[in-house]
């Protein structure tokens, strides 16, 4: 069986990567998608604990994030297709009606 | 227990190796002659019509998106599915509990597959 | 889970039910934008019904869904306080739907179902109810955020909440999966034994920690505090009310629960950088509204050292600093409200009159709104006899008696920086002419003006009631600590 600590690490490593990607990256998709990325490393954390405890509550949580995600999903594009009709372009970086 | 992993390791390896050493192998020892249709994506195919990296339609989103937010929910009626059966045999009260949980659930999405239809979010034009 | 459950569900029930008619209603018949927000109302009226009929028998914590959900008098006094501003917020928002540019109907509905989430977030004992209830609320968020979709600044707004806000709760799961992890439970008293035995477990703190960075991004607490100014200043004025007013109230709510419920056993290895996050709040919201022009923005600031002077409370894990949460969230909710009313009262189109030079001789032209938006700013800035004082007395004593002289110390001294820019506001009322400040005729938002007006005095007067209110409010959650 393969030990529970490499899918906690595989889970670090993508949720680091999310992070990484909501930085760094300029296009509202691709943050978009960067955090689904994260989500998911969450979601493979806590099946993997899950099973480590032997409790299924990991489980019910991945259905609820799972349906969140979805939802988050729903506005998210609909806030970004709002957001092309203004300006032709979905880069973040563009967004810089108001600051100090 | 990782031993035995040790096999596949090696399969994977040989693997990239024989792959990676004719494509090595091919480039040093073949000959190189371009022209424009060797060149093409589908070389000996139909000729591309478009470009790939082209605009589409945002109602293909809006209908993906929807589709997303069902289907999700879906996935809840399964385990529900599964510890329906077992209430059922164990106790009847529960089992109606359970029998109207759902039907609640399944309003609430009514209630949003209805707005969403009266709101034309399904027709293509 | 059965039908005897329902029975401490019935003020989310009544709102999901109602939030979902009010989203059926514009697509089945009525599309008059004018009675939306009538029904919005009756709707809040059956839901206070209701919370107030599960009030009456929530003596003793009733713990429903399991463990999920719990009627205890906590949640009774934030869920009671949550429909009293969200009915000041549909008040204050009919006025600029009547137009018909924008549906009143999806509109009331999603603020009924943020009002649902919240109410799910002061109630959960578990912190999947929590979560479940917290992104309810930010979901509507986003979207009321951006409700303006026509105005690009809106637009941009809900953006910028949404891209910071999913990334946010995407760090607040994965503490709390590492807290899975380490106790083997989500459930708060579940955490709380567990977590008991094990000072020192890694997994746990940094748990611990990502949770806490989620939570003070909620609270628009420093150093996650970016998103405040742009999304406060671009969202529709009464959104705005409701995002530095009910939102934050519901974060403060399961931040002080988590915290004293599940995680007390843990103060000393979070203490200091909760300290640090309050200190830094205080501070840097303070300075940076100093050099505002535009009330929003400035009040937006003010609302991040806000969040650092209610942190105080947290931190002070004492019966004291509990009660001084309470109090400071009811005392700042009306307070803030009434100056959000006062720049709606000013504003004209979407955004416009909304700078501190549109209150010039605001004292000539309506002296009675003048005075009223004196006393709102004095009861932020915690000047007796308003109520704003009560709330920072309460902070500031559990800060001292804690043991955080220095922060207490830190938010004097930025309580005092506070009143210089309140006074700005002041000044321009009393002691400058101006032909831009007149007020528009809206009966709503003078209601809520008057409303807040006489709240926050008497609240600031006669504070026994609230006092004694809030101390039999947190009972259950210090009888949990102290255990």
């Amino acid at each position: 069986m393969i030990p529970t600590s490499w899918f906690l690490i595989l889970g670090a490593i993508l949720f680091s990567l999310g992070v990484l990607g909501v930085l760094t990256r300029r296009n509202g998709i691709t943050i978009f998608m960067s955090i689904e990325l994260m989500v998911n490393a969450v979601n493979l954390t806590f099946i993997a604990y899950a099973r480590e405890l032997g409790s299924l509550h990991g489980l019910m949580w991945v259905f609820f994030i799972m349906a969140v995600a979805a939802a988050e999903a729903a506005v998210g594009l609909a806030i970004f297709i709002a957001l092309y009709r203004h300006r032709e372009t979905i880069d973040v970086d563009e967004a810089n009606l108001m600051h100090w | 227990m990782t031993e035995s992993f040790v096999p596949v390791l090696i399969l994977i390896l040989f693997g990239i190796a024989l792959g990676a050493g004719m494509l090595i192998v091919n480039w040093y020892v073949g000959t190189h002659r371009r022209n424009p249709s060797k060149l093409a994506p589908y070389e000996g195919g139909v000729p591309l019509l478009d470009t790939n990296r082209k605009r589409i339609n945002v109602r293909f989103y809006q209908i993906a998106m929807l589709f997303i937010i069902f289907d999700i929910e879906a996935a809840f009626i399964y385990p529900w599915a599964v510890i329906y059966r077992d209430a059922t045999m164990t106790s009847s009260g529960i089992a109606l509990f359970a029998l109207g949980e759902m039907f609640v659930f399944v309003t609430l999405l009514a209630v949003g597959y209805i707005y969403v239809w009266k709101k034309k979010a399904f027709d293509w034009n | 889970m059965t039908w005897a459950d329902l029975l401490f569900l019935l003020p989310e029930i009544v709102l999901s039910i109602g939030g979902c008619l009010l989203l059926l209603a514009p697509v089945i018949g009525g599309r008059n934008n004018g009675v939306a927000a009538k029904w919005s109302m009756l709707l809040l009226l059956v839901a206070t019904a209701a919370a107030i009929y599960v009030a009456a028998g929530a003596g003793i914590p009733s713990l429903a869904l399991g463990t999920l959900f719990v009627a205890d008098p906590f949640a009774v006094f934030f869920k009671l306080l949550f429909v009293v501003v969200i009915a000041m917020i549909t008040l204050l928002s009919a006025e600029f739907l009547e137009d018909g540019r924008y549906s009143a109907w999806e509109y009331y509905s999603l603020m009924a179902f943020a009002l649902c989430g919240m109410m799910f977030m002061a109630s959960g004992t578990h912190l999947i109810s929590i979560y479940v209830g917290l992104e309810l609320l930010s979901l509507a968020s986003y979207i009321l955020a951006g409700y303006y979709k026509n105005e690009t600044r809106s637009t941009e707004a809900a953006m910028k909440y949404f891209v910071l806000g999913a990334t946010s709760s995407g760090i607040l799961l994965y503490g709390m999966s590492l807290i899975y992890g380490a106790c083997g439970s989500l459930h708060l008293e579940a955490i709380s034994q567990a977590v008991a035995t094990m000072a020192g477990n890694q997994a746990l703190i940094i748990g611990v920690m990502l949770l806490g960075a989620g939570l003070c991004f909620k609270v628009a607490a420093v150093p996650f505090h970016v998103w405040t100014p742009d999304v406060y200043t671009g969202a529709p004025t009464p959104v705005t009310a409701f995002l530095s007013t009910a939102s934050k109230v519901a974060a403060f709510a399961i931040f002080a629960r988590i915290f004293y419920m599940g995680l007390h056993s843990l103060e000393p290895d979070w203490n200091s950088i909760i300290a640090t996050v309050a200190a830094l709040s205080m501070i840097v919201g303070n300075l940076a509204a100093v050099t505002q022009t535009n009330v929003k923005r400035m009040l937006a600031y003010s609302s991040i050292a806000h969040a650092g002077y209610a942190l105080l409370g947290v931190l002070a894990m004492s019966e004291i600093g509990l009660q001084g949460v309470l109090i400071y969230m009811l005392v700042y909710a009306f307070a803030n409200i009434g100056t959000w009313a006062m720049v709606m009262l000013l504003r004209r189109r979407e955004y416009a009159g909304e700078n501190v030079d549109d209150f010039d001789g605001l004292h000539k032209s309506a002296p009675l709104y003048a005075f009223a938006m004196v006393v709102f700013l004095l009861s932020l800035g915690g000047i007796p006899p308003t109520a704003g004082f009560i709330g920072k007395y309460y902070l500031f004593a559990a800060a001292i008696s804690a043991g955080y002289a220095w922060l207490a110390v830190i938010a004097v001294l930025m309580s005092a920086v506070s009143m210089f820019y309140y006074f700005r506001l002041v000044v321009a009322m009393y002691l400058k002419d101006g032909a831009a400040a007149d007020v528009i005729p809206s009966r709503q938002v003078r209601f809520i003006v008057i409303v807040c007006l006489i709240a926050t005095l008497t609240l600031g007067i006669l504070p026994e009631r609230m006092i004694r209110g809030a101390a039999r409010s947190i009972a259950p959650i210090v009888n949990l600590a102290s255990r």
